[in-house]
C-alpha cells in the first residue's frame, strides 16, 4: 500500500479570494507583516499497487479530477 | 424543440428552467436524472444552476463524471444544443465542453442581484433574438463566477466570436465597475467553437416574466428555438 500526498494550488496568476480574506484576518490580529496568503488543497490517498506505474496513475488522477489544470497546479509525493 | 433539464443532487434551478420552458416558452420539456445514460431524444439540454454534489473539490468537478454527462458529450459532439447556466456553466467548463474556468468572485462575496448584459456576438444559436447594443436585465446569484483562462485561449475565443455576453452598465458600456465578479474582459457567457454549446453565469430562466422583474432571459432561450427552426 502506498501513501500519496497530493498538493493542489491555485495558479499564481489568479486571485486567491480565500487567501485574501485570511490575510486581512491576520492583519486584524496584528500580523501586519504577512505579505501574501495562498490557500491550496492537501489530499491524502492510500493506493493499492495494481501493476500500473503508480506515478503515471496519480498523474492521471490529478489531471482528470483532483486538479483543474486550467486554474490549478499540482504536485504529489509517494511514500510507502 | 424538445428540452431536457439535467438534475444533479444539489441542483436548485432545475424547476425554474423547467417552468420557463413549459409554461412560458410552451415547448416540451423533461427532467433528466444525472444517473440516466439516455437523453430521451431532447434537442436542447439545459444544465441548471445549483450546488451539484455540494460543490465538493471544485464547483462542477464531480458532476462532470455523472453518467448523464457522457450522454451530453455524445449529444453535443453530434451538434446537439446544450446550455449551462451558473453551476451548469461551471460543469460544462470542467467537462471541457467549454473553454476556461470559473473561480471565486474578486469581491470575495456571494453576489445576488440583477446585472446588465450586452450581447457580444448576435450570430449564435443563443443570441440571435437579441439586438445590437441591447442591454439585457438578468439576475446573477453566485460566488464563483469569475471567468478565467490563459491569454492564448482568451485571444482565440475573442477572435472567434465565442464570447456571447458581457457585463455592462445601464447604458451598455462595458466597464470595470459593471463587472460583478472580476471576469476577464467582463465575460458573462461563452460558446464552444461550433457554437452549439453555451455557458453563462446569469440566469435567463429567472427572467422570463415581466411581473417577476424582467423577461429579458427569453431573448436567450428563444434564440436557440429560432436558430434550430432556420
Amino acid at each position: 500500500m502506498a501513501k500519496v500526498k497530493v498538493y493542489v494550488t491555485l495558479k499564481p496568476s489568479l486571485l486567491d479570494a480565500q487567501g485574501r480574506v485570511v490575510q486581512t484576518a491576520l492583519e486584524n490580529l496584528g500580523y501586519g507583516n504577512v505579505e501574501d496568503v495562498r490557500i491550496g488543497k492537501y489530499i491524502e490517498l492510500e493506493v493499492k499497487e495494481n501493476g500500473q506505474t503508480l506515478d503515471t496513475q496519480i498523474e492521471e488522477m490529478c489531471r482528470k479530477l483532483l486538479a483543474n489544470p486550467v486554474i490549478e497546479n499540482y504536485r504529489f509525493e509517494v511514500t510507502e | 424543440m424538445k428540452f431536457g433539464v439535467i438534475v444533479f443532487p444539489g441542483s436548485n434551478c432545475d424547476q425554474d428552467a423547467y417552468y420557463a420552458v413549459r409554461d412560458v416558452l410552451k415547448e416540451p420539456v423533461e427532467y433528466i436524472w444525472h444517473q440516466e445514460h439516455d437523453l430521451k431524444g431532447v434537442d436542447c439540454v439545459i444544465v441548471p444552476g445549483g450546488f451539484s454534489y455540494g460543490d465538493y473539490l471544485r464547483t462542477g468537478a464531480v458532476a462532470r463524471f455523472s453518467p448523464v454527462m457522457e450522454a451530453v458529450k455524445e449529444h453535443t459532439d453530434k451538434g446537439g444544443y446544450a446550455i449551462g447556466i451558473c453551476n451548469g456553466f461551471q460543469i460544462l467548463c470542467e467537462a471541457h465542453l467549454l473553454p476556461g474556468a470559473l473561480v471565486s468572485n474578486d469581491c470575495l462575496k456571494f453576489v445576488c442581484k440583477y446585472v446588465q448584459l450586452t450581447p457580444a456576438n448576435l450570430n449564435t444559436p443563443w443570441t440571435n433574438q437579441c439586438k445590437n447594443g441591447q442591454v439585457l436585465n438578468i439576475p446573477i446569484a453566485h460566488q464563483g463566477g469569475n471567468f478565467v483562462c490563459d491569454q492564448e485561449t482568451l485571444k482565440r475565443i475573442e477572435d472567434n466570436g465565442q464570447v456571447i455576453l458581457r457585463y455592462c452598465d445601464e447604458a451598455g458600456r462595458v466597464t470595470p465597475e459593471a463587472n460583478p465578479n472580476g471576469s476577464l474582459n467582463n465575460i458573462a457567457g461563452v460558446i464552444n467553437e461550433r457554437g452549439n454549446v453555451a455557458g453563462m453565469m446569469p440566469h435567463p430562466e429567472r427572467a422570463v416574466e415581466k411581473i417577476l422583474g424582467s423577461a429579458d432571459g427569453l431573448n436567450i432561450l428563444r434564440s436557440v428555438i429560432e436558430w434550430a427552426r432556420r
